[in-house]
């Protein structure tokens, strides 16, 4: 029994597979607990069911329908968001909203209903699913859409798996008349310019984040660069459509986990790149295909191995305006004074489109993404802090980031969880859920700790 | 092949072959046993960019059917120029050892149902005197090992044949592809530990339609069995019994 990571590589823990291949199957009969398992993009233990089984989803990747009159793609759950934009770019619609990898399920997108560089005028992934089927472990069936099974449909929606199988789903793709995007990058020189200057985009762009130099103090925090960018206009340069499809990524590999010093190394010239790109001050425009611009990462195949094989943890939180400025500082500067600098930092704003999910992690607000690398106990309690800090202020952490929150915090961010309960499939859990929810214990931890995963970081929790 | 008619559509190998054929806009009758899967596996062909696709669901292990079957796929698509039979079954040996029905069954669904298929196939191409006729066989066949003979026999019958239809259709330009896949990871080896030796059915099928495009004979896929069998082959039988194959 191979140990199957998330995308951060941590934690560890052991459970067996069970492939899946035609929608109409009944749900294979395990002992203990089982859980969907898309592509594994998740960073921490939400996708990840220590001591049990996960239901690989990839084999259910068929396509069902496709209207290129209305741009509705009905499709299997395992289906990737890359095998979507192969068939639909070509023919002039793309996904409504994208997170940056392609490289995830339908499934996943829904169950950790996903957002994108355009939150602000689309609101998140599961915004666009029309209809999706549910399988529960006791063989029912339900066709969920906002008018069919609304509650099972508003659980399921950024319900972490927790509900039932989604064997295949509905959704709604928007037109484009160029597969090319006018993009502009804009240098930043603190958190105060990006608050300023990121909600001045949202009003002429559709698309807006920024990078983030998480060694930059004092004044200088939240200095970067600021990405915005709209579709091109039709026929571009007369571009043809067909180009769509090529893939622009330079198909480079990690061939294997590298050893943590290179780290520094990669980090350093990572920020003299920024340097060199900000030097003139000014912003700069040009043209480029969708691509790079949404998956600049794809480009390398399995890039969370330069963290080594200790893996890195991604902290991801959302806080409102009205705290965002002192708790963004805030945290930037703990991260980068706890000489554990974020390789990779993003910054982005939330707007208030709600989404029909209820545990949905997107909320009006500045939302920041952060990684490091697992070098134990320091990286745990700097997350944990982190955790604390975005708590203070009123936000939340994204499950699909999180390998630490504390279940109070949970509890905090997510006050529909309560409600969502009730509709777990009871065969269902995760290593995540469990970590959350450690009085109610349903199956035994002791596996889990017995393979090297954390204690969980709370009061309530056993140890 | 712009017309082609998948036996066994539902299979790992075919489902993979079918998607490359959706995508270069071929027409395709899809043939499989069970009807869910199988209109799984025709709305994704469609989806694709097929352009048509017809497909029916049923048992191939009923030979009675068969005439009726190619009858009927030459009619949905407006004749046939292209094959693909992907059906069988791995068995089990032990079983087939206690029991001759359990070998039966091996030999019936993978050599005499393919046999009885590929005879009015044959005898319609060789009538058109065009057509490409690609059948899956297996490594299996190359020489006869303890674990696993009454597979092996079956896919071994099979190449015999296919090598005396490919003898006898050379004159009338129907060309006859024997495709010889070593280890795949599919459903029907899930029970089995992986290594490196194991192909994705993606890349068999790409082997599979660059044999068929070049009208090859007798392909491995992926190549590297092709020198591994060699081997096989080359040992003496009076060494080879000794061996735990
Ligand atoms: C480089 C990179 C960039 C990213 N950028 C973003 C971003 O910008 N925005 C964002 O929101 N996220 C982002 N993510 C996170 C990623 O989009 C989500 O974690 C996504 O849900 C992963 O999908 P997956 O198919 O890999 O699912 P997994 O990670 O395998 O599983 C995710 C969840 O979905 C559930 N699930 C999977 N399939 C099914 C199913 N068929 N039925 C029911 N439940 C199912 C699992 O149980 C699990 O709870 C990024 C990740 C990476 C690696």
């Amino acid at each position: 029994m191979k140990p199957l990571e998330s995308w951060g590589r941590y934690p560890r823990v052991e459970q067996r597979t069970q492939p899946l291949t035609w929608r109409s199957d009944t749900l294979p009969e395990v002992s203990g607990p089982v859980l969907p398992h898309g592509l594994g993009r998740s960073y921490g233990d939400s996708c990840l069911n220590g001591g049990g089984t996960l239901l690989l989803t990839a084999g259910l990747d068929r396509f069902i329908a496709f209207d290129p009159s209305t741009g509705v793609v009905r499709c299997e759950a395992g289906v990737t968001l890359d095998m979507i934009l192969r068939l639909a770019a070509p023919r002039g619609w793309f996904l409504p909203v994208t997170p940056g990898t392609k490289f995830v399920t339908v499934g996943g997108a829904i169950a950790n209903d996903v957002h994108g560089k355009n939150h602000h005028c689309a609101g998140t992934f599961g915004r666009y699913v029309r209809r999706f089927e549910l399988v529960r472990s006791d063989g029912s069936r339900r066709v969920c859409a906002p008018d069919e099974n609304p509650d099972w449909y508003g659980a399921t929606i950024g319900g972490l798996g927790l509900t039932g199988l989604i064997t295949w789903a509905e959704v709604q793709l928007k037109p484009i008349s160029n597969p090319y995007v006018l993009q502009e990058t804009v240098p930043l020189a603190n958190l105060d310019e990006f608050l300023v200057v990121a909600r001045e985009s949202e009003a002429d762009y559709q698309f807006t984040m920024a990078w983030v130099d998480c060694l930059a103090r004092g004044k200088k925090v939240g200095r970067g660069l600021l990405y915005r960018g709209n579709f091109a206009p039709p026929q571009f340069d007369g571009l043809p459509l067909a180009k769509s499809h090529l893939s622009h990524g330079i198909g480079l590999a990690v061939p294997m986990d590298m050893p943590s010093f290179c780290l520094n190394r990669l980090t350093v010239s990572a920020f003299n790149w920024l340097y060199f790109h900000r030097q003139n001050g000014r912003p700069k425009q040009r043209l480029t295909h969708y691509d790079p611009f949404f998956y600049p990462l794809d480009a390398i195949y399995g890039w969370n191995r330069i963290y080594g094989s200790r893996g890195f943890l991604q902290f991801q939180c959302v806080v409102p305006y009205s705290t965002a400025r002192d708790a963004l500082k805030d945290i930037l500067e703990r991260s980068s004074r706890g000489g554990l600098p974020s390789f990779l930092s993003v910054l982005k704003t939330f707007g208030d489109i709600p989404s029909p999910g209820w545990l949905s992690f997107p909320r009006k607000g500045v939302t920041l993404a952060m990684d490091f690398a697992n070098r134990g106990e320091k990286t745990y309690r700097l997350v944990e802090e982190l955790d604390r800090v975005t708590r203070e202020a009123g936000g939340a952490v994204y499950p699909a980031k999180d390998a630490r929150m504390s279940p109070e915090s949970f509890a905090a961010y997510f006050p529909r969880r309560v409600e969502f309960a009730g509709y777990m499939d009871p065969a269902f859990s995760s290593s995540f859920w469990r970590r959350m929810n450690p009085v109610a214990l349903p199956f035994s931890l002791e596996s889990e700790r017995a393979a090297g995963a954390p204690h969980p970081p709370s009061v309530l929790a056993l140890r | 092949m712009k017309k082609v008619l998948v036996l066994g559509a539902t299979s790992a190998i075919a489902q993979a072959t079918v998607r490359l054929l959706a995508a270069r806009g071929a027409s395709l009758y899809l043939v499989g046993r069970n009807a869910a899967n199988l209109d799984a596996v025709t709305k994704d062909a469609a989806t694709r960019g097929a352009a048509k696709v017809e497909s029916k669901a049923v048992d191939l292990n009923d030979f009675a059917t068969h005439e009726a079957l190619v009858e009927g796929a030459f009619q949905a698509l407006g004749g046939l120029d292209g094959v693909v039979l992907a059906h069988g079954v791995l068995g089990d040996q032990a079983e087939s050892q206690a029991t001759w029905t359990a070998t039966e069954a091996v030999l019936r669904t993978n050599f005499m149902s393919a046999v009885s298929l590929l005879t009015p196939l044959a005898n319609r191409f060789e009538a058109q005197k065009a057509g490409t006729l690609v059948v899956i066989s297996s490594v299996a066949g190359d020489r006869g090992r303890q674990s696993n003979y009454v597979y092996g026999a079956s896919k071994g019958a099979l190449n015999v044949f296919l090598q005396g239809l490919r003898n006898r259709l050379a004159k009338s330009n129907v060309a006859v592809v024997t495709v010889k896949p070593g280890f795949v990871d599919t459903p029907m080896t899930a029970h089995l530990p992986k290594n490196k030796l194991f192909a994705s059915p993606e890349k068999v099928a790409r082997g599979l339609l660059r044999a068929a495009d070049s009208r090859k004979n007798e392909v491995y896929v992926p190549g590297i069995w092709a020198l591994i069998m060699l081997i096989i082959k080359s040992i003496p039988e009076s060494v080879f019994k000794k061996l735990k194959l």
